[in-house]
């Protein structure tokens, strides 16, 4: 046997994993990509079916902006206080995570708070009053089910972010536990400025 | 590692991924039971109409409408994917990449507990008032959107139900695929060094991951359709049933590969370790996959060609259709080179490979043909479809499957199966299932349709009902030559002799663990020398060299 054929099989190290401190985090990212198709094809079908639709309302003059403005400014608010949480529980700051990732929980609720009165009010006043409730026309029909289904995600987000709270506070969960909920939240006010701008503003 | 779990954890909440992989394992067995008695009352039906079915009774045409439906909803998500890619994958990635377990093994168990509700909710929908889903396995609306046009009310929202389910359980499954083969590798096993099923199956995961988030989105337009009174897929509310046929074809097409991809890998595992040499083009055949991978997102409109859909759109999606045989073709070039001049081992497994590539070429050349828009207006929707993807994915389920089953059965059971019964039925599956398919080709081209009840009401297809008999004979036959396997997979289990760590003297990482693997797999975490297919090696005295045998003490020492 030649040294050259030694030398070729000699042990090479494994290239180094992607994200070697949390397969956690890699795990998110793989379901983020699936998730982001999910509203993909939403946004996709919206598109298709307005496309195909003769008589398509003017979104703003329906949906009103200023509240969704509000809403939006909110959520890149909460965006924030979590980049703001990593930071603190990164330094071990107890305090400051406690104080920044609860903000950002709140901060979805009052999310949430708005959605649900805006939902209210379209479907008791200001729908009917143009003809267009849930199953007449599928203006509203895809309204609902874009918003809905993101407001599950912001649901599911904040329930998500207070188990990572508590679990922090008594020192089970740390920073790579902060990190990994804060691309879940990143990724899902990333997604409400895609709906704002199709959904509300274009 | 060694601690002792009860009952419940060791066997049926498990986290042990050997042991989800067989959980997996039972469930799609079960189900290709359901599937083949769903063929043999289609086949009976087909060929003596409207007579009673031996062992059953008559068949109505709504219930032939649910027998349809269910044979495709069940081969394909609750035999071919739980049996190719969960059992498979789950099985093998942590073995064969040198890990203790799964990256993530409480969420692998979720994964399976969901996947059994998914089985569930299914089970139960043959048993609602209307029956299951009838609306065809592809659910088109406007039929599938209103159950007033099937006469099917909660069959069809069970069904969608237990779709949504499979996919979430699919998902969480993928995760730990990819981050379990990314992270989790052995010292020394680079991804270039990964056994090449090892590969499909990743690409599979992410074709998955990637295709299923529109139809999770699609299915849940279709419920509101059917329970809330939306009018996403119906025309008369300003609906559009051809963003269905999108969604689902944009998932459809991906899955196909979802399918096929663990299959390949499988033959591809098999053939060089019994044919004593190294795979033909190692590098190349990824390359195909991943190239496939990709391809497979933009072809999806080749299914409906004639839905009405602009027909300006035919050409691009047949000219992308044609290019992915490309790649395809290249990795069966690769294993016939692979088997050229090898001395052959005719083994069980063996012969199951070789099946699978000769069924599989002709499933491919006559993919060309549907793929292609002008011939496929003519073949559309007729039997000669049913024949191709019979030969695509029959050989990918059930050849690949059974070569798979065979080639690792000593290391899942730790007993060897019985090469006589294995051959037997080998040969009986092999000629009766040419005899059934080959046939379908001519019934289609004769004009006969997909999913119709009874082709005696056509006058055009009468002078064809002698090849349907003759089809629905062959048929019975062919299930009836799954029952050595059945007897030898069960009486293996018991009483087969005991098996060695590495019986069929192969190269890659499983086989240097003890049969059946304990709890964490490997006495200590091998280290990775060399590619996954040295066989017949001059460097060494052997005729095949395991990755993880060290050649030189001089190598040994370097770790």
């Amino acid at each position: 046997m030649s040294e050259v054929a030694v030398m070729h099989h000699a042990v090479e190290p494994a290239e180094s994993p992607l994200t070697p401190e949390s397969w956690g985090k890699l795990g998110m990212w793989v379901f983020l990509a699936g998730d982001a198709m999910s509203f993909g094809g939403l946004i996709v079908a919206y598109g298709i079916l307005r496309y195909a639709s003769p008589n398509w309302p003017v979104p703003s003059q329906v949906l009103g902006i200023n509240l969704t403005a509000f809403m939006t400014f909110l959520l890149i608010c909460s965006s924030v206080t979590m980049v703001l949480s990593l930071s603190a529980v990164k330094s071990g700051d107890q305090k400051g995570l406690m104080k920044f990732l609860g903000l950002t929980i709140l901060g979805g609720l009052l999310f949430l708070g708005c959605q649900a009165y805006e939902w209210t009010h379209l479907i008791t006043e200001r729908l009917p009053e143009l003809g267009l409730s849930f199953r007449a026309h599928l203006f509203a029909t895809t309204f609902f089910i874009l918003t809905g289904f993101h407001g599950m995600h912001v649901t599911g987000g904040v329930i998500y972010n207070s188990a990572v709270l508590a679990a922090c506070l008594r020192g089970r969960y740390g920073a790579k536990h902060v990190e990994i909920a804060g691309l879940y939240w990143h990724f899902v006010d990333l997604v409400w400025i895609l709906i704002f701008t199709f959904v509300y503003l274009l | 590692m060694s601690e002792k779990l009860g009952f419940w954890r060791t066997y049926l909440f498990s986290t042990d991924h050997k042991t989800i992989a067989k959980q997996y394992f039972t469930l799609g067995l079960l189900w290709a039971i359901v599937g083949g008695l769903t063929a043999y009352l289609m086949r009976w039906q087909l060929a003596f109409p409207d007579t009673e079915v031996p062992g059953w009774g008559f068949i109505a045409p709504d219930f032939y409408n649910m027998l349809v439906t269910m044979h495709g909803t069940i081969l394909v998500f609750f035999v071919a994917m739980p049996i190719l890619l969960a059992t498979f994958g789950n099985f093998l990635i942590p073995l064969m990449i040198g890990a203790r377990d799964m990256a993530f093994p409480r969420l692998n168990m979720l994964s399976f507990w969901v996947f059994a509700l998914a089985s569930l909710v299914l089970l139960i929908s043959f048993f609602v008032p209307g029956g299951a889903a009838s609306a065809g396995w592809t659910g088109y609306p406007p039929l599938s959107a209103k159950a007033d046009y099937t006469g099917v009310g909660w069959g069809i929202n069970l069904w969608i139900l237990a779709l949504a389910l499979e996919f979430i359980s699919f998902l969480m499954g993928g995760i730990n695929f990819l981050t379990t083969t990314i992270n989790l590798r052995a010292p020394g096993m680079t991804f270039f060094r990964l056994p090449l099923i090892i590969w499909m199956q990743i690409t599979a995961a992410v074709l998955f991951m990637l295709s299923v988030g529109p139809l999770i989105a699609g299915a849940v337009m279709l419920l509101m359709d059917r329970t809330l009174g939306t009018t996403f897929y119906l025309p008369e509310g300003g609906g559009e049933p051809l963003l269905w046929q999108h969604l689902f074809w944009f998932f459809g097409h991906p899955e196909v590969y979802v399918i096929l991809l663990p299959g390949l890998g499988m033959v591809l595992e098999t053939m060089p370790a019994f044919s004593r040499k190294p795979i033909f083009g190692y590098r190349p055949i990824i390359y195909s996959t991943i190239a496939a991978g990709i391809l497979s997102f933009i072809v999806w409109a080749h299914h409906q060609f004639i839905s009405g859909m602009d027909p300006r759109l035919a050409m691009p999606f047949s000219i992308t259709t044609i290019i992915i045989s490309v790649p395809f073709a290249l990795i069966v070039f690769a294993m016939i080179a692979t088997l050229w001049r090898a001395s052959i081992h005719f083994s069980t497994p063996m012969l199951f490979a070789l099946g699978t590539l000769s069924v599989f070429i002709l499933g491919g050349l006559t993919g060309i043909f549907n793929g292609s828009a002008p011939i496929d207006i003519y073949i559309h929707d007729t039997y000669f479809v049913v024949a191709h993807f019979h030969y695509t994915l029959f050989s990918a389920t059930f050849f690949a499957g059974f070569a798979g089953i065979t080639y690792w059965f000593p290391k899942m059971f730790g007993r060897m199966m019985n090469e006589t019964l294995g051959k037997i039925h080998f040969w009986l599956t092999f000629i009766f299932f040419n005899a059934t398919f080959i046939p379908m080709h001519f019934v289609g081209l004769g004009g006969m349709m997909r999913r119709i009840a009874n082709p005696m009401e056509y006058e055009f297809l009468k002078s064809l009902q002698p090849v349907n008999e003759f089809i629905t004979v062959c048929a019975i036959l062919l299930l009836i030559s799954q029952i050595p396997f059945v007897v030898n997979f069960l009486w293996s289990m018991i009483r087969g002799s005991v098996a060695e760590r590495n019986p069929w003297q192969a190269n890659t990482l499983e086989w240097s663990a003890p049969s059946p693997p304990p709890h964490g797999n490997f006495e200590t975490i091998p280290v990775v020398y060399r590619s996954p297919y040295e066989y017949s090696s001059p460097e060494a005295t052997e005729d095949w060299l395991p990755q993880d045998r060290p050649l030189t003490p001089s190598a040994a020492a370097r770790q």
